[in-house]
């Protein structure tokens, strides 16, 4: 998942909408200056059921875990199933950015992959949501009349490679029901 | 339905054949080795500049690499990441100086290693803050990095102005205690780094997937490089750190980088845990 302005609270959204038994593994990306303090992880434990991880690198990813991208650096997917992390440049000016993420997190899951893309003033994330897309993954994206910040969805839906545009209560619920059947 | 399945996957894994083999062609031609290096990292970096200059494949970017080494040096920046800034993480600078400088003032030698060192950034800012705290004169940097052309530029310690004026407020934060200005020229809309912090740095190219032990080091900086390699190759250079500290010597990671998968956590002790300074202990310890 990734989001910029106003992803705070819509990640508390869908997080406490999820049960306790959440089967998957979710990564998630908010835009924020490279030398804010990591409170994120701290800040959504509060509001959701399962343990929300600042991780190191080459951590392991677990299922019904949440993995919170540290400020200052890219977080990636790695083939064995690990998290790794770059400080390569600033995407669209953020690191880190939605779209390293995305992308390698494309290449690993394919079709096994949801990409959620979530309010936010800029681009970013758009061209990874259309790479998810392509490899056969699942993409939603917050309906701009629900998003703070609606150039981000807007953005990825441009692209045509968005699946399901739901409102923001509705992508919580959505998430939980698509691993429940 | 079967259009959606196996497409995906054989181009994935089209894409890392070709990958594998572009880092061998790079490793057998020009002798730098990438191919224990984080895959994920490599791939989005090849990807990157294959969008960017237009070509097919990675296999017509590989044929390109073999024959036409500026466009091999132009994809070598890409893939060794040169992105740093002085006084990067400035509370590491900061636990620096409170942690391991009053120790270091009890040596009446220091040898500092950095490898990875890049444009040089983090080295003149080690350089100042030994300076500040009187060690400068008996201290000796080595600054080491796979890459040539960055280490030349180091060397250099040409930064521009735009770049420098945002390292001010890290240098503040780094527990600086004079003006980073009082520490360059500016000259039209570049500075360079004071003749006087170069006198005992040492620049050499050093590449920690292929070569050997280093000295024996007091401290070891190491920051943001170990994420770039796969977890055998962390290893290695561990190892390889640990053979070149001396007994309670220093290692300094960057602040998402961990002993934890290493496999080598009993080496050292935690000096300060979230900006990761270690330190060698004296005995090892064992049950």
């Amino acid at each position: 998942m990734g989001a910029s302005w106003g992803g705070l609270n819509a990640y508390t959204r869908i997080l406490s909408a999820l049960p306790e038994d959440f089967p998957l593994p979710i990564m998630l990306v908010q835009h924020q200056h490279a030398s804010a303090d990591n409170r994120m992880p701290w800040l959504l434990a509060r509001y959701c059921a399962l343990p929300v991880i600042a991780p190191e690198d080459k951590e392991p990813i677990l299922g019904g875990h949440v993995y919170v991208a540290p400020p200052g650096y890219h977080m990636l997917v790695e083939e064995d199933q690990t998290l790794a992390f770059s400080t390569g440049r600033p995407v669209l000016f953020s690191r880190p950015a939605i779209d390293e993420l995305f992308y390698s997190a494309g290449a690993v899951y394919g079709r096994h992959l949801l990409g959620v893309i979530l309010t936010g003033a800029n681009e970013d994330g758009a061209a990874g949501m259309e790479y998810i897309h392509r490899r056969g993954g699942v993409t939603i994206a917050q309906s701009p009349v629900s998003s703070e910040a609606p150039t981000m969805p807007e953005a990825a839906i441009t692209t045509g490679a968005i699946s399901r545009v739901l409102d923001l209560e509705a992508i919580g619920p959505f998430l939980a029901e698509q691993v429940a059947g | 339905m079967a259009e959606t399945y196996p497409i995906d996957d054989d181009e994935v894994s089209v894409e890392d054949i070709e990958i594998r083999l572009l880092l061998e062609a790079i490793y057998q031609m020009y002798g730098y080795d990438f191919r224990s290096y984080s895959r994920a990292s490599m791939r989005r970096r090849i990807m990157h500049r294959l969008t960017m200059s237009g070509f097919a494949s990675i296999m017509e970017m590989t044929d390109k690499v073999l024959r036409d080494r500026p466009f091999f040096v132009t994809l070598l920046n890409d893939l060794t990441v040169n992105v740093t800034e002085m006084y990067r993480d400035p509370d590491f600078y900061r636990a620096f100086r409170e942690d391991v400088v009053p120790v270091l003032k009890t040596f009446p030698f220091i040898k500092i290693w950095h490898a990875g060192c890049s444009t040089g950034e983090e080295i003149y800012s080690m350089a100042i803050l030994l300076e500040e705290e009187g060690l400068y004169d008996r201290a000796m940097i080595y600054a080491t990095d796979i890459d040539k052309n960055v280490l030349a530029s180091a060397k250099k310690g040409i930064y521009s102005i735009e770049a420098v004026k945002q390292y001010g407020d890290n240098y503040r934060r780094a527990g600086g205690k004079h003006s980073l200005s009082d520490y360059f020229t500016a000259r039209y809309d570049s500075v360079i780094m004071e003749q006087r912090l170069k006198r005992n740095i040492v620049f050499a190219d050093h590449d920690l997937a292929t070569d050997q032990v280093f000295g024996e080091m007091h401290v070891i900086l190491c920051r943001n490089v170990l994420i770039y390699f796969d977890r055998p190759l962390q290893e290695r250079v561990i190892r390889l750190f640990s053979e070149s500290l001396d007994m309670g010597g220093y290692l300094c990671l960057g602040t998402k980088e961990s002993l934890r998968f290493s496999g080598q956590e009993d080496t050292f002790d935690v000096i300060n845990k979230p900006l990761r300074i270690f330190r060698k202990r004296q005995f090892p310890h064992h049950a």
